[in-house]
């Protein structure tokens, strides 16, 4: 409960952790808001279909609310008036001069707010991806404004969980996103790091995972505590194995 | 959305393109080609011409006829751990056949042109009528672009708004040269660019029209001028493939005799994952292109085998160089740093 966790990825693609924890939070009963601003509903979808859960009841039921970036965009630039006047979109930022995320902000705490309806385990915040709201304008300080809002409503406020995806690279020539990322791998309480293996390509073993507690937030002797595994990506299913001992090699 | 990093003269990213409008055409789907450097008319005459089925299959099975009767009866000697691999394929067999097959020395009989329906946009054309586009904080150049490619979507029905339609078809875009100085952009002029976004907007909005409706978009970058990288970056992730071409014209691999058949590398930096966990990832990430009189191939790096006596060191070292750069691509799967991997 209340807990910020970052995925974070390099050189590779971590969006596989992005589907895994969509599932695990439905299944387990978690009312989510899903801002997703890189792919389609249908996208997530088809994948979530493979992994045992359907969007699209979850959707009916109230239990997930799917921000779909690319669409909300199309009717931010391309639609005629605003079906609801009053109630702008959440991407108001694309339009106007100003980066503020405040339009994205107001619409996470209106979806997450405890209503009337049947009442959910814990609400959950999911972001895919975090680095493309700087590609689409924002400015670093108003993207690390929007998570600190974020973490104060839902993780202190509703008790809820927060998950962020964001990329990153160590040589990486993106100052503003390795200022954000860095931002937020100290405030965060778990970080799962998805990179790719150092050693270069491999079909067997598709990356490695490092898994970092960040006990040393909350007590003051504490050491992070790390792990890693190595991964590979099958179609309904990751396994994970401790290095070296890849199936293929065994 | 298929991200192709121009070579420097420009040469064979083109062909790329040209390719992508003539299978279109074949195909029977509409087209849309919208350029700032040359007009979409021009673009549209010089297509190379679709070969024709029998002569094309008869001349690759006689190739591969004769490699295969030569190396059947030999079994190897000295490498013979490799005798239980599977045969490398360089180029595509003619039973598998997906697409067409063109041949560049001919053009597209304007019959066959005429005969898919298609739009065209030429920037200086264009005339600046929409008051709307201040609201969108973008380079003008490619707002209007947009508002004309949302224009035929919806218009023509490609993204399922007229159920009235029962023949639902396929939309090509093509945009040439996108970011260049031509479009009004500065991105390939100065490190800090007035606007570093517009690109990335762009490239956004057109995701969001093409995840809408049914259509696949080329677009071609002269990625090598834009000296920001970290646009570079940003750019990669919202496309879902992306392909670099690097020509060896003026290079000093033009005279490598490692290279000597071919005549450009192609790097795959980033492959589609759509719809999956997974993404198809083929087993060899060396591939090089060849443009041969008639034919424009992709092939898999063949380094000849290194006979000579005289071996520089100048020469190994590129070529321990170039497996590195060879084997760094495909973001969507693992890559590392050194070049351990054969």
């Amino acid at each position: 409960q209340g807990k910020f966790t970052l995925l974070r990825d390099t050189r590779t693609d971590g969006s596989f952790l992005v589907h895994h924890f969509l599932s695990f939070y439905l299944r387990a009963g978690c009312k989510v808001c899903f801002v997703a601003l890189l792919q389609s509903f249908s996208h997530y979808s088809i994948v979530a279909q493979k992994l045992g859960v359907n969007l699209a009841a979850a959707k009916e039921q109230g239990q997930l609310v799917f921000l779909e970036g690319l669409k909300s965009c199309l009717n931010l630039l391309f639609g005629e008036e605003e079906e609801q006047p009053g109630q702008p979109s959440p991407l108001q930022f694309l339009s106007g001069s100003r980066g503020e995320l405040r339009a994205l902000f107001d619409f996470v705490r209106a979806s997450l707010a405890p209503g009337a309806q049947r009442s959910w385990r814990g609400p959950v915040l999911l972001v895919d991806d975090l680095s493309l709201l700087l590609s689409l304008g924002a400015a670093p300080v108003a993207v690390l404004d929007f998570i600190h809002y974020c973490r104060a409503c839902v993780c202190c406020q509703l008790q809820g969980n927060v998950v962020v995806l964001v990329h990153s690279s160590e040589d990486s020539e993106d100052e503003e996103n390795e200022l954000v990322v860095n931002s937020l791998c100290h405030h965060s309480d778990l970080i799962l790091w998805a990179e790719g293996l150092a050693t270069g390509f491999c079909k067997d073993v598709h990356g490695q995972i490092k898994i970092i507690k960040r006990l040393s937030l909350w007590q003051a002797a504490e050491q992070d505590q790390v792990q890693i595994y190595q991964y590979k990506i099958q179609d309904r299913n990751v396994t994970f194995f401790a290095p070296g001992l890849s199936a293929a090699v065994l | 959305l298929v991200f192709t990093e121009e070579d420097k003269y420009g040469l064979y990213s083109n062909l790329l393109f040209k390719y992508f409008l003539a299978e279109g055409i074949v195909c029977g789907h509409d087209l849309f080609v919208a350029s700032a450097k040359e007009h979409p008319d021009n673009i549209l005459k010089e297509l190379p011409a679709p070969l024709l089925d029998d002569t094309y299959r008869k001349e690759l099975g006689d190739e591969a006829a004769v490699v295969n009767s030569e190396d059947f009866q030999d079994s190897m000697k000295i490498a013979w751990r490799y005798q239980n691999l599977p045969k490398m394929e360089a180029s595509p067999r003619s039973c598998t056949k997906f697409g067409h097959y063109y041949d560049v020395s001919k053009k597209m009989p304007p019959e066959l042109c005429q005969s898919v329906k298609w739009h065209s946009f030429y920037l200086h054309e264009e005339q600046c009528s929409e008051p709307k586009m201040k609201a969108w904080n973008m380079n003008s150049g490619y707002a209007r672009l947009l508002q004309s490619i949302q224009r035929i979507i919806s218009q023509e029905g490609f993204d399922g708004s007229d159920p009235q339609k029962k023949q639902r078809n396929v939309l090509r875009i093509g945009i040439q040269s996108l970011g260049s100085v031509l479009w009004g952009d500065d991105v390939c002029c100065s490190e800090t660019p007035e606007d570093p976004h517009s690109l990335t907007k762009f490239l956004y909005v057109l995701r969001g029209l093409l995840r809408k409706s049914l259509s696949a978009c080329i677009i071609t970058v002269p990625s090598h001028l834009i000296q920001n990288k970290a646009i570079m970056e940003r750019v990669t992730n919202l496309s879902d493939m992306v392909v670099g071409l690097e020509s060896f014209i003026g290079s000093e691999r033009e005279t490598n005799p490692l290279y000597k058949d071919y005549h450009g590398l192609v790097h795959v930096h980033q492959i589609p994952r759509l719809n999956s966990l997974i993404c198809d990832v083929s087993d060899t990430k060396d591939l090089a292109f060849r443009l041969k009189r008639k034919l424009f191939t992709i092939e898999r790096l063949h380094l000849p085998p290194d006979l000579s006596d005289t071996v520089s060191r100048a020469s190994k070292q590129d070529l321990a160089g170039s497996a590195k750069l060879l084997s760094s691509g495909c973001g969507a799967v693992a890559v590392g740093k050194k070049h351990l991997d054969f």
